[in-house]
């Protein structure tokens, strides 16, 4: 059986990845801290204070200590230690929407989690946009990213074998197949925008300039809502791709996305 | 604290609870030790510039904020900041019912002066039933009615090298050298625009206490930190930079953007 290694991963592609992973981490653990200064979420224009859709709130225990109580659709959780109710800045119960180790800075202050949020957000739009042309003007959408009819047709199989930890060798692996093909397109094309223009529609100033933002989303809270839930919905895409960075090759992997060099075996099946 | 470097003087006197907090945990969190380095400060910060400018430069056609309907009135309005102002000129003006208040309009003005309630009850109203979003990230919607700004304006005359208006109020928050007075200011594309009221009534009754009795501005494209409440004076400037930390407004002073638009 042959090795062969192929160049995976062009420098603008792996360049763009790595900003990418830097301002995603900092946006989130920004975002929780904006979250944390009203840790609850409504739909349509405005808030309702007492019929949320998700609140994190710190309620007095039989004990006299504190406890984090989450309510989602009406339905409260005791979450105690991780939401609504966590260590403060003394280590003591404290009644906070995130826990410190997740948030940036650890302890509360809105104006400094604003200021990572927006100076992040610049860079990853920037970044997404540059990463957008490039992969339009040289066709890495339409040829890397875009599943062919046969791959399509196949997803059935490509499903099982991903159930078997049964990965792509050879011929197959010189492609993304097509998991991560549709992966990476729903990412690319429609919870990163997404993310965006909700964040955008969260601006009284942007709801005066274009108004069409609160008619996407169906008013400001709404366009809040959205935003945590595609944040989260994006925390979710991370953990199950670098579980299967890990399970399909760590090493390799990690290689292709920094020299761009990706080793495949069993070679020899190839024509 | 001393031994680290860096640390803005800003940072030290922002709120005594995160810089006790930060001497209890030691500096074990890099992030934290990152956010209050005076270079990375001003790094963040650079972005408020392009913030201010995108976000003007989108602001075409009519560009008002968008208005909802009386069923759409939040039925419980959230009270935040001061609700009381803790002075006792303030509190003597409120227990006459504001009988003796009068607005001072001064600084960059051909006209200073001196207005009454009745008086701005004169000027040219506008009504308007507009969201209030807070920075914390909720939003409560309320019907104001308050004296056109750019009617007051033309009325004391603003001299050319006016560029900004300061709005003084009668609140003030602790710091660490006592009472800080609460203070905004906005530019004049924002003085002129045309939802830009001095609100003296909400939901169709005089202005209550907790919302900044007995005149607030509302300038409605940007978050609730611009509603100034509780305003005693309006101050025409070239700048603002000799006025509080220099920032052009409490909450600015406190590390947040004075372009409250987003």
């Amino acid at each position: 059986m042959r090795r062969i290694t192929i160049y995976r991963h062009r420098l603008v592609v792996r360049i763009t990845h790595w900003i990418n992973v830097l301002c995603l981490t900092f946006l989130l653990m920004s975002g929780l801290q904006i979250f944390n200064a009203y840790p609850a979420l409504d739909w349509g224009p405005r808030t309702t204070f007492d019929s949320s859709f998700i609140s994190m709130t710190a309620e007095q225990g039989p004990d006299g200590r504190p406890v984090g109580i989450t309510t989602v659709l009406g339905h409260p959780f005791h979450t105690t230690g991780v939401l609504g109710v966590s260590a403060g800045d003394d280590g003591q119960p404290t009644a906070r929407g995130f826990p410190r180790w997740i948030t940036v800075p650890s302890y509360q202050d809105l104006a400094t989690g604003r200021a990572w949020h927006f100076f992040f957000a610049w860079l990853f739009v920037l970044n997404g946009a540059f990463y957008l042309i490039y992969s339009l003007a040289t066709r890495h959408v339409s040829r890397d990213l875009v599943p062919t009819r046969h791959q399509l047709g196949e997803i059935g199989r490509t499903i099982v074998e991903h159930l078997r930890f049964r990965f792509p060798k050879g011929a197959e692996a010189r492609h993304y197949n097509v998991l991560q093909k549709l992966a990476y397109l729903v990412v690319i094309f429609v919870l990163l925008p997404l993310i965006v223009l909700a964040g955008l529609t969260m601006s009284p100033q942007m709801d005066a300039s274009q108004p069409w933002l609160l008619t996407l989303f169906g008013g400001r809270q709404s366009a809040r809502t959205i935003h945590f839930l595609v944040a989260s919905a994006l925390v979710l895409f991370v953990l199950v791709h670098v579980f299967m960075v890990l399970v399909s090759g760590v090493w390799n992997n990690l290689r292709s996305m920094i020299t761009g060099r990706y080793v495949i075996e069993g070679a020899d099946d190839e024509r | 604290m001393s031994a680290k470097t860096g640390v803005t003087r800003r940072t030290l006197l922002r709120g005594g609870t995160a810089a006790s907090a930060l001497l209890l945990s030691g500096c074990d969190r890099p992030l934290d030790t990152l956010s209050e380095t005076d270079w990375f400060r001003r790094l963040l910060g650079f972005v408020n510039g392009p913030n201010r400018e995108v976000q003007r430069a989108l602001a075409t056609g009519s560009g008002l904020a968008p208005e909802y309907t009386a069923a759409q009135i939040s039925p419980s309005f959230k009270v935040n900041g001061n609700d009381m102002p803790d002075d006792d000129a303030y509190q003597a003006l409120a227990a006459n019912q504001f009988r003796d208040w009068k607005l001072e309009v001064s600084g960059l003005v051909e006209r200073p002066a001196q207005l009454s309630l009745a008086d701005l009850r004169a000027f040219p109203s506008r009504t308007q039933i507009t969201r209030h979003d807070c920075v914390e990230g909720w939003t409560c919607i309320g019907k104001w009615k308050g004296a056109r700004l750019s009617a007051v304006l033309n009325q004391v005359g603003l001299k050319p090298q006016a560029r900004f208006l300061v709005f003084r109020c009668a609140d003030a928050f602790p710091g660490p050298d006592g009472a800080q007075p609460y203070y905004e200011s906005i530019d004049l594309d924002d003085a002129f625009h045309e939802q830009t009221i001095l609100a003296y009534d909400m939901n169709d009754q005089p202005l209550p206490t907790g919302h900044g009795a007995p005149l607030r501005l509302r300038a409605e494209r940007h978050l609730g930190y611009k509603q100034a409440k509780f305003v005693m004076k309006i101050e025409a400037v070239e700048s603002f930079a000799k006025i509080g930390d220099g920032n052009g407004s409490y909450w600015a002073d406190q590390g947040y953007a004075w372009y409250a638009g987003i």
